[in-house]
Order: C-alpha cells, then sequence, then structure tokens
C-alpha cells in the first residue's frame, strides 16, 4: 500500500513507556493462551478419545494413538506460545512466532485499518483477549496478538490507536460518546423479519404438511432437514454476533462492541471508512428499520465465526431511518448529495428496481440507490474513490442510457449511478473523475504536516458548517 | 491493438482441426463441415476485429482511460495515484507475436484497466511511465 510520508508518526526512540512495556522490549502472550488456543481442537479429540473409550473400534492400540494425539496437540500449542513474542516499537508492532519456519512480522501503525479485541467465550471466562490489527492487503497481513490479559490488550490498543493519530503512545485512551445501541428485542425482531427467518416459517409450514400427509415425508423430509441445519446457524450466528451492539464515537475512531457469549470490539479510524451502505430489506421497510455497514479497506480474508474477518463492517445491525442518516453524515463528514432518479425510459431496462434507483453527487461525495426489493443507499467518499467506469449494455443503448459506477477499495464497493442518460453519463464520468482529483488533493494537503491533527471532541456535524472540506471530523485519505 | 493477428491464428487453427475432423467422416459430411467451421471462423474473426479496434486507451495527466467492448462498452478513468501494482503479462500465443497485456491494479477489485496486444516496447514504456507516474502522485488508502 502507497502512505503519505506524512502519516508516519513522531520519533520512534523517544517513546516514554510506562514500567513493563518499554519500547523494544519483547512480550510473551499470556500462559494460558495455548489452552484457550488449543481449546476447540482439545474438545474435538477428547471426543474422539471418548468414543474410542466408550468401546466402539478398537479395544487398547488405537486408545493410546488417540491420547498420543491429544499430547501432541497441547505440546504443538505449548510450543507455539514459547516461541511467540511482541513488541511495540513507536511506530510498529513486531510479531515473531514459528519455531521452524520463523515468521516475523512489521505491522506500521501508521497503516492500520481498524483494531480488533476479540473475546471468544471460552477466553472470556479466563479473563483473556485476542488482539487483531488490521491493514490493507491480504489478510496475512493482518497482526493477531492470541491471547493477552484484557486490560494488556486494551491498553496496546490504545496505544496503537494513538501512535496511529501520531499521539505520544503513553496518551490514555480518549473518552467516547454512545451514539447508538440496539435494543436486544428490536434485533431479534429484525432477525425473525429478515429472509432466511421467513424460510424457517416456511419450513415449519412443510412440517405441518408433513404431519397432515405423512406419505411425503420420505420426499420433503430431507430437504427439510438440509434447511434446518444451514439456517439455524445462521440466524444464531447473526443472533450471537450482534447482541449487545453498541456504537461509540472517540477521537481515535469510531467503536463498536457486540457479542452475546464471545464479544467483539472494534475501532475504526474514521478516516479509514471507504463507504458507508444503508440496507432496507423489504420487510423492514414498514417498520421503518435499516441497517448499516460500513467498508474498510482490506481482503475479505477467511470469515472469521465472530463475524470480524470482514473488511465490511456492520455499523448498526438495525435502527431507525432518521438516527441512521445521521450515523451515515457522522462517519462521511458531509451532507448526503441530492440525488436525482433516472429518466423515465429506464424503467423499460429495469422495471423491477426504477422505483429505487437515484443517484448524486457534490464535491465530496457520491451516492447510489440500488436494489429490486431490498434497497441499497451506497455512499462514497469522493477521496476514496479508486477508479470511475462507465457501463453501456446493448439495452442501455437502445435507450440512449448508461451506467457510471464510483469504485472504492474492497470488492464490491462501489456507488453506481444506474441508467444515467446517455451523454450526461459521459459528462458525469468525466466530471467525477475530476471531483476526485481535487477531493485526493484536499485530502493529501493537511496530511503533510508531521502529525495530523484529530478533532479534540467527536461532533455530529450540522448541516452548514459540514459542507466545507475544512470541517470534516478527522482527515481522511 | 494487434489482436486480429491472434485472432488469425485462432481461425486458422479451428480451422485445421475441422478439416482433420472432416477426414475421419465422409465426403459430403466433409464439405458440410468445412463450411460450417470456415463460416463460424469468418465470424468469430470479424467479431474479435471489433472487439480489438472498440479497445482503446488514452494516457491523461493525472488518470489511464481505457475504453473497450462493442455490445456492451465500458470505460474505466483510473487516476495514477491509486494505482497498487501494474502486471505485464504474455501468454504462449501473444509472446509467438511480440505481444504482451499490461493490467492495471487498483485497491478496488472492479477497476478494470486490462490493456492486451500491446507490442512487447508499447507494454514496457506503458508500464514504466505507469510505475512512476503512480509513484508520483501515489495516495494513501
Amino acid at each position: 500500500m502507497t502512505g503519505q510520508p506524512g502519516e508516519v508518526p513522531g520519533d520512534p526512540g523517544e517513546v516514554p513507556g510506562d514500567p513493563g512495556k518499554v519500547p523494544g522490549q519483547w512480550h510473551r502472550l499470556h500462559p494460558l493462551s495455548p489452552l484457550v488456543r488449543s481449546g476447540r481442537a482439545a474438545v474435538g479429540v477428547l471426543a474422539i478419545v471418548g468414543i474410542s473409550a466408550s468401546g466402539q473400534f478398537g479395544r487398547s492400540g488405537s486408545h493410546l494413538f488417540d491420547w498420543v494425539l491429544a499430547a501432541l496437540v497441547v505440546i504443538a500449542a505449548v510450543v507455539n506460545w514459547l516461541v511467540t513474542r511482541w513488541e511495540l516499537d513507536g511506530a510498529t508492532l513486531r510479531i515473531e512466532t514459528g519455531l521452524l519456519r520463523r515468521d516475523s512480522r512489521q505491522l506500521p501503525v501508521a497503516r492500520i485499518q481498524a483494531v480488533d479485541v476479540v473475546r471468544p467465550f471460552l477466553a472470556r471466562a479466563l479473563g483473556l483477549a485476542e488482539l487483531r490489527v488490521r491493514l490493507a492487503g491480504s489478510s496475512h497481513a493482518d497482526g493477531r496478538l492470541a491471547y493477552l490479559p484484557e486490560q494488556a490488550a486494551l491498553d496496546l490498543r490504545a496505544r496503537l490507536l494513538a501512535a496511529h493519530h501520531g499521539l505520544d503512545p503513553a496518551t490514555p485512551e480518549p473518552g467516547e460518546r454512545i451514539l447508538a445501541s440496539v435494543p436486544n428485542g428490536r434485533l431479534v425482531g429484525s432477525v425473525l423479519a429478515s429472509g432466511a427467518s421467513l424460510l424457517i416459517a416456511l419450513l415449519v409450514a412443510e412440517l405441518v404438511v408433513i404431519l397432515v400427509f405423512p406419505g411425503v415425508l420420505a420426499a420433503t423430509g430431507s430437504t427439510f432437514l438440509v434447511f434446518l441445519v444451514t439456517l439455524v446457524p445462521m440466524v444464531w450466528r447473526r443472533l450471537a454476533t450482534e447482541y449487545g451492539f453498541t456504537l461509540a464515537q472517540s477521537p481515535d475512531g469510531i467503536r463498536i462492541r457486540r457479542g452475546l457469549l464471545g464479544t467483539v470490539a472494534e475501532t475504526i479510524p474514521l478516516r479509514r471508512v471507504q463507504a458507508v451502505r444503508m440496507v432496507e430489506p423489504v420487510l423492514w421497510r414498514p417498520l421503518g428499520w435499516c441497517r448499516l455497514e460500513i467498508d474498510v479497506a482490506g481482503s475479505p480474508g477467511r470469515d472469521h465465526a465472530d463475524g470480524s474477518g470482514r473488511m465490511r463492517k456492520t455499523l448498526l445491525p438495525v435502527g431507525h431511518r432518521e438516527p441512521a442518516w445521521q450515523l451515515m453524515r457522522l462517519v462521511i463528514g458531509a451532507d448526503p448529495p441530492p440525488l436525482s432518479p433516472p429518466p423515465r425510459r429506464a424503467r423499460r431496462k429495469a422495471p423491477l428496481s426504477y422505483h429505487f434507483l437515484a443517484a448524486g453527487h457534490d464535491e465530496t461525495s457520491a451516492m447510489g440507490v440500488t436494489g429490486r426489493l431490498r434497497k441499497v443507499t451506497t455512499w462514497v467518499p469522493l477521496e476514496k474513490v479508486q477508479s470511475v467506469r462507465m457501463v453501456t449494455g446493448p439495452v442501455q443503448r437502445a435507450l440512449s442510457l448508461a451506467t457510471v459506477h464510483v469504485d472504492a477499495a474492497g470488492r464490491r464497493v462501489r456507488a453506481e449511478f444506474r441508467d444515467r442518460p446517455g451523454g450526461e453519463a459521459g459528462q458525469l464520468a468525466e466530471e467525477l473523475a475530476a471531483l476526485c482529483r481535487g477531493a485526493r488533493r484536499r485530502a493529501a494537503q493537511p496530511g503533510a504536516s508531521p502529525a495530523p491533527a484529530i478533532p479534540a471532541q467527536g461532533r455530529l456535524p450540522d448541516a452548514d458548517a459540514a459542507r466545507s472540506p475544512a470541517s470534516r471530523p478527522g482527515q481522511r485519505r | 491493438m494487434r489482436r486480429v493477428q491472434v485472432a488469425g491464428t485462432a481461425a486458422v487453427t479451428a480451422l485445421a482441426a475441422g478439416t482433420a475432423a472432416a477426414l475421419a467422416a465422409g465426403a459430403p459430411a466433409a464439405a458440410i463441415a468445412v463450411a460450417v467451421v470456415l463460416v463460424t471462423a469468418l465470424a468469430a474473426f470479424w467479431f474479435v476485429r471489433n472487439r480489438v479496434r472498440a479497445w482503446t486507451y488514452t494516457e491523461r495527466e493525472d488518470d489511464l482511460i481505457v475504453a473497450r467492448g462493442v455490445m456492451v462498452r465500458r470505460l474505466s478513468v483510473v487516476p495514477y495515484g491509486r494505482m497498487q501494482f501494474v502486471d505485464v503479462t504474455a501468454g504462449p500465443v501473444e509472446r509467438a507475436f511480440r505481444l504482451a497485456t499490461v493490467k492495471l491494479h487498483t485497491a478496488a477489485a472492479a477497476s478494470d484497466a486490462r490493456i492486451p496486444g500491446l507490442e512487447r516496447e508499447e507494454a514496457a514504456r506503458l508500464r514504466d511511465r505507469l510505475a512512476a507516474l503512480g509513484e508520483a502522485k501515489a495516495a494513501g488508502l
């Protein structure tokens, strides 16, 4: 990733550290971490041991083998713990691991995209936490420290974020302001109203059918089971990962806390946000609910069970539209651009989605609305735009229409100006490219100072002040 | 933009394969097969020729514009500052004609700036120029 020279915070040498956290000193992970790390594997092995002990398979030989296997897993975890160490040296977090293949990882603090503190259930019970440092680029570039004592993880996060913003790493974690929290009742309601649960209702109906006509059981029973097996974990996962959702703002970024059994605390510096998306599924719309997602640069990578592997983060699992708009304004740091619908003839090309289609832009951001049943509003700040594309399909050409895509970093992160009038679309692409250039320059200028200033206190931008780029919370680039 | 040559080879190989298949069968079948292959090859040739003609790129002061497509027209504007890396690839057929493909990658997966069928020297020139410009105008994520 290309970085601003100005992003590299102060002198690495002169970092005053508190006792036990002297810069350049290597630290170990918590001694209990092998236990937590191998927790799942150990449970699996124990299950196997249990099965063979119950006398199903072989009497004596395999028994020994199982114990050896269990011991190996534990030894591997302990060795892994022994050879892993980390240090925070001013502007770099170093993680070294590996016994045979030594893996030394340098994570420049200035490149941080997000910092997560993840507490799986077992770790939480033992007072441990995992720290994940996300950088742009592949998921191999992420730094993971599993596990640290809870307080140490929080301290390290504060230090990393302070260093990221060019402050003295010893700066205490700034205070935060709760922006939104999701009542658990509403979360349950939203999950029930989502499509997955609708399918479950269908399945229940099918069950009734089966009960009434036992004859068709053979035909539908198996599909029923397959659906159930896939759907229940899906619903459970949404509930478990988004339970107790709290969104807070602090000068070092947006903080998200969520989780039922295992908890996740994510911190995303505001200037790292690539795009904000508002999703309104068809069943939620009568209730005035919507869901907010933000995109952060980086590879989607492996999807962790706690939902923290994604670079598409949930900003608000379910909420009312008005506060959601407030949140979006806060994250982008500007007012939404005025939207305009495509010409009427676009209805012939997109009969099912015409009612939603709209798009607009101003000097700082672009916004596109798409969707047939689910209304998806994507808002991209122009300084984050990676490329502008214009696509004209055969039908569009016949109707003299074109779609302009504004791409931000990520796999499918873009605002779409769908079905704009042909001639205008060309100009639009040109204009957007020019506006992006201007936005990039503006964003790059404050970065020239050695320590990018951050707003002392976060606030909801009011309508007139937010228009001028100088008043944005945090300088994003 | 000399994919025409590539299209030509494709047509020739298709023809050869067609005749070989036809020789195995009877005489009237062979005639029909050859005719079918010829027509298909011509159609493919025409199609590829149009495709190649439509593929253009423009180097501007701040961005690279790549336009392509006949049925579906696509136009990408990629600012140099957003470039992550440049790929130059040359497959066996391309190498036979001393051609290469230049691909510009940005952090967005969708940015679609691929320029195939450049002459090797031109590809190298473009690569170096893009790399230099990307360096000069680099912007963080």
